[in-house]
């Protein structure tokens, strides 16, 4: 059908320059530069006729292209998008009840829901690890549990702090009992009152008396757990946002694609989320079942499984054109409809922990889009608004760097190998954000340090001595690693893949974002066999080219000027 | 005594425009998709480019078959004899208004230096660079191109080059039509069909 439509048009163009080239031939004959003759006849007006209908087919035969309009297999008139709740848990008499702790709440839904603990629990929102595979490594557990990462380093020795964002109650050690069912909460994910809040530093507790968080000077207040529990349903943004926007400690710190304005935002910012767009769930593209939510992270989960897709509801030549279906080949969605992240709020850039402990006046503390850029307990950060990403092939696995793992300090770390290449046939070019970081490690050993930050004086919390090297020693012990005694820092790479904040259509990229020879998208990314047409081109032969050029001009010019000047002598 | 001849019938003409507009507006459209310059903006030149692509493999393809059948690929069948001559008319005859070597009838219109000239174009660069420009525009389509190319930039490369090779064959082309009786009576010939020649 293509070819059939190509013939079409180029029989079209082909008969327009033959009428184009009558037109011509009468000028000429009209300004008496050729004289008429037999040879040159015009076209019977027939043709002119002919033409015409024929011109009106090729457009009927277009008119299909034109009229094209699906853009997604997604159902926005579905009951699942709409979601009109099956029950009213207002009118259960067991919600009704005086609830005294979070797990009454849990074993009370789980006397109804009495198969819903069975899937969570082999979910990494539980069990904060899972089975990652990669080249060097092979298979192993890995997760949030004993990962290193460029933020706030590890979970290890920090427990109640980090593990307010744990999808349970009371992960405060290495002996978390990760098969007590009571310690699910169910609420953090399905309340729908906005009034449930899980208290920064209490290992995934709420409060029990009013208490404000120093930190913020935010007031928790002890949850009305019959209010939240009759509220309950299925899971909005707002509920997997009180964790995924604020990871590495604030809002929009850690992804620059994932924040808190995506609650309530417009579809410039993001077509899926806003509410002037699509107005989607996060679980509407994070399919799930049986509380196994897809979509991993590749600086936690290397295993090229449960992953979202654009296409998984778009068809990957929905485009009109067929040149940028193409680039479907080679290119991932994102990279052209993601052009800039952390659209609203800032986002972490670099952190560089080697700073930490000065005590520096607020007023030497510069802003960077008013975020400052020092704090004593955690040293320099730079900040990004409306970025532009980074671009990189991926082929869908990666390799980390795990404490224990040997590093070469000398240049620095990437913590997340994202493995790919243009002639590896498998990847694609897709959108990052590059977070460089500068962090505690051990000289002697050349392995990272697992520090110490959160905990009461004396116990070597850095948070509250300002001492790495007590910091160093507790922190390796609780983890239970090796530490030699002497500690420096060495910068640190880690690559965020940029997801979310997906633009509407017409500000996709256009080609001269990256078609360019120079200063375009990717200026930078280099991989063997690449060619971009219009960035790249073989320096020598083009060389050669020019050259062949402006001989041959600069021959037959003076070739010329010799003709006029013998035919000058001759007169 | 001068007649007049009738050389390049309705056809020839017609494909002669055709091809020299093709080849000229492809050198437009294809060195702002190389980036040195900007004029269309790259999605309309890379658009145009492909279109005036496959028109000229059409064009070609049409011209291949006219000349199978009218017997007129025996125009184009290079040699030897004639070339020095030629060379030496084109070196020195020409500036003392000496007579062309190679007479010009219909039968034989092109000169020996220009069947070796043209036979290197129509048979070589043009056919290779239409290839390259198919393998540019389908080089990740297999099922279209029917082999899985490994990169693209070997075959971009390449077609750039023999770009360069084409236009250079362009500049000579323009320069010798001012070489006939008049300075345009070879464009005019071109034009009508007709040109005169000097009736022995």
């Amino acid at each position: 059908m293509k070819i059939i439509k190509f013939f079409l048009i180029s029989i079209s163009i082909l008969t327009k320059i033959y009428v184009s080239y009558y037109r011509i031939i009468q000028f000429l004959v009209l300004f008496n530069y050729i004289q008429q003759n037999k040879e040159v006849q015009m076209p019977h007006k027939m043709f002119y006729q002919i033409y015409a209908v024929f011109i009106l087919v090729v457009m009927v035969a277009f008119s299909d292209v034109i009229a094209q309009d699906k853009i997604s297999n997604y159902d926005l008139n579905s009951p699942y998008h709409k979601h009109i709740p099956m029950v009213d848990h207002s009118q259960f008499d067991v919600l009704k009840k005086k609830f005294k702790t979070p797990q009454e709440v849990t074993e009370t839904c789980l006397s109804c829901h009495n198969k819903a603990h069975e899937g969570l629990m082999k979910t990494s929102h539980w069990l904060w690890t899972e089975t990652n595979t990669q080249s060097k490594r092979g298979e192993h557990k890995y997760g949030k549990y004993d990962a290193v990462n460029n933020f706030c380093i590890s979970i290890q020795g920090n427990w109640a702090r980090c593990t307010s964002c744990h999808a349970g109650y009371g992960y405060e050690n290495n002996e978390f009992d990760f098969t007590n069912k009571s310690n699910i909460d169910c609420l953090v994910c399905h309340d729908q009152s906005g009034t449930y809040k899980k208290f920064p530093t209490k290992a995934g507790y709420p409060v029990t008396e009013e208490t404000v968080f120093p930190e913020n000077n935010v007031t928790y207040l002890p949850p009305d757990y019959n209010k939240i529990a009759q509220s309950v349903g299925i899971p909005k943004r707002q509920n997997c946002g009180v964790c995924h926007y604020f990871g590495g400690g604030g809002n929009n710190v850690k992804h620059g694609d994932l924040e808190k304005a995506l609650t309530k935002t417009t579809k410039k910012v993001d077509v899926h989320m806003g509410i002037d767009g699509a107005n989607m769930r996060c679980a509407e593209c994070h399919k799930t079942e049986n509380h196994n939510i897809t979509g991993k992270l590749y600086t936690v989960a290397t295993d090229n499984e449960d992953r979202v897709s654009c296409t998984d509801c778009h068809e990957s030549n929905i485009h009109k054109n067929p040149i940028l279906n193409r680039h479907t080949e080679t290119i991932a969605c994102q990279t052209c409809h993601i052009p800039e992240y952390a659209k609203v709020n800032p986002t972490k850039m670099s952190w560089d922990w080697s700073k930490a402990g000065e005590n520096r006046k607020p007023a030497d503390i510069p802003k960077m889009h008013g975020e400052p850029t020092y704090n004593k307990k955690k040293g320099e950060f730079t900040f990004g608004v409306n970025v532009k990403p980074d671009y990189v092939f991926f082929n869908g696995t990666a390799e980390q760097v795990h404490f224990g793992d040997k590093i070469d300090p000398t240049k620095p770390v990437v913590m997340n190998t994202l493995n790919g290449s243009y002639l590896d046939g498998k990847s694609k070019i897709i959108p990052v954000k590059i977070f460089t970081g500068k962090q505690i490690y051990d000289t002697e050993l050349n392995t990272f340090i697992a520090p110490k930050l959160f905990g009461k004086p004396g116990t070597g919390a850095y948070w509250s001595d300002f001492d790495w090297g007590k910091s160093a020693t507790a922190g390796m012990k609780e983890a239970g690693l090796t530490y030699s005694g002497k500690y420096g820092f060495v910068s640190t790479v880690a690559y965020w893949r940029i997801n979310h904040m997906v633009s509407p259509k017409e500000d996709a990229l256009s080609c001269n974002e990256c078609h360019v020879p120079e200063g375009g998208r990717l200026a930078k990314l280099q991989s063997e066999g690449l060619y971009i047409p219009g960035r790249d081109r073989n320096a020598t032969l083009d060389s050669i080219g020019y050259f062949l050029l402006i001989a041959t001009f600069i021959g037959v010019l003076g070739h010329g000027l010799l003709r006029i000047v013998f035919a000058s002598k001759r007169k | 005594m001068k007649q007049k001849v009738l050389f390049y019938t309705r056809f020839e003409r017609l494909w002669h425009w055709l091809q020299a507009f093709l080849i000229l507006s492809l050198a437009v459209t294809g060195f702002e998709v190389h980036g040195i310059y900007s004029i269309f903006g790259f999605s309309t030149a890379v658009e145009y480019h492909n279109l005036l692509g496959l028109s000229l493999i059409g064009l070609y393809i049409f011209w291949v078959f006219w000349l199978i059948i009218t017997g007129q690929w025996r125009q184009y069948v290079p040699g030897i004899k004639g070339v020095y001559e030629q060379a030496m008319y084109y070196i020195s005859g020409i500036f003392k208004d000496a007579p062309h070597p190679t007479e010009k009838t219909p039968e034989s219109k092109l000169n020996p230096m220009q069947r070796v000239a043209y036979f290197v174009l129509v048979a070589v660069l043009i056919p290779l660079q239409l290839i390259l420009g198919a393998l540019y525009l389908y080089y990740n389509e297999p099922d279209v191109l029917g082999i899985q190319l490994e990169s693209l930039e070997p075959v971009a490369i390449l077609h750039t080059f023999v770009a360069f090779l084409i236009l250079t064959f362009v500049i000579g082309h323009i320069y010798l039509t001012t070489t006939g009786h008049t300075l345009t009576s070879y464009i005019k010939g071109m034009i009508t069909g007709y040109e005169e020649v000097d009736h022995k």
